[in-house]
């Protein structure tokens, strides 16, 4: 499944970023290195033999989605707001013990697992062949899809839209 | 040198997904708390990425499609009820957004 220096550049990249992200005191920080943790994600995807899926999270998640991030922190003013956890210290504790329980879950699930051997199949997974599968396949999840992103629009208008006649602080 | 099976792929995506965890348990800004459940999101993708290409089978990839389209549609709201709620209460710590505590 490709080369394992490749792999493991890749991974250090994708862990140093999000722990940079979940460290970061600025949220601005926080927002580029989760658009770094992206795009090693992105390459794992090409490695993974998903050019077309690589792509798409280039444009849709690191481009789109991020910049959405990027304008609403800068638009609040929010990047110096909070650090990490307020004044209970024993939340962070709490959390600590919580995700090491997660990840010893994960663990004996992954052990396990009997993965055989990698199997050597090449698929064709050219964007082409995706669409075909997607309209072959999935054309109700598809046309769902469809009424959910008209939905989030709707929402986000009737959400951002200026109340008239009252005043900003007191809006139901 | 050992050849990178699905295995690797399956626990880095463990590995991050327990990182978005973490940070939606520790921190207490909305946006930090919603960029860690898209890192979330991005690892059950690559998980997803990884069985597709340890099938063969296209699926997988059909499916973060769909994760991707639906992450995009709950950036959009969050972030739109996360500007609603800073201009009426100046803030997006979410120890101070208890209004709707019992």
């Amino acid at each position: 499944m490709g080369n394992p220096i490749v792999f493991f550049i890749l991974a250090a990249i994708a862990i140093a970023a999000g722990l940079g992200m979940l460290t970061s005191r600025n949220a601005v920080h926080s927002a580029l290195f989760l658009v770094l943790n992206f795009a090693t994600i992105a390459v794992l995807y090409i490695t993974l033999n998903a050019p077309f899926i690589g792509m798409v999270q280039i444009t849709v998640y690191a481009g789109a989605i991020m910049v959405l991030f990027l304008f609403v922190i800068m638009l609040l003013g929010a990047d110096q707001l909070t650090g990490v956890a307020g004044k209970d210290k024993w939340q962070r504790y709490l959390a600590g013990l919580l995700a090491a329980a997660l990840i010893v879950v994960f663990a004996i699930v992954l052990a396990q697992g009997n993965a055989d051997a990698d199997a050597v199949k090449m698929i064709d997974s050219t964007p082409g062949a995706l669409g075909l599968r997607l309209f072959e396949g999935y054309v109700f999840p598809f046309e769902v899809t469809g009424v959910l992103l008209l939905t989030s629009m709707i929402g986000v208008v009737v959400l951002g839209r200026k109340k008239r006649g009252k005043d900003a602080g007191s809006n139901n | 040198m050992p050849e990178v099976t699905i295995d690797w792929y399956i626990a880095l995506s463990v590995i991050l997904f327990t990182i978005g965890t973490l940070g939606v348990l520790l921190r207490r800004n909305a946006i930090i708390i919603f960029m860690s459940v898209e890192m979330m999101l991005n690892a059950a993708n690559l998980a997803f990425v990884a069985f597709s290409r340890h099938l063969g089978d296209l699926d997988g990839q059909v499916l973060v499609f769909f994760v991707i389209t639906v992450a995009a549609a709950e950036v959009a709201v969050g972030l739109a009820l996360i500007v609603t709620i800073f201009r009426t209460k100046q803030s997006i710590n979410i120890d101070e957004i208890n209004l709707m505590k019992g």
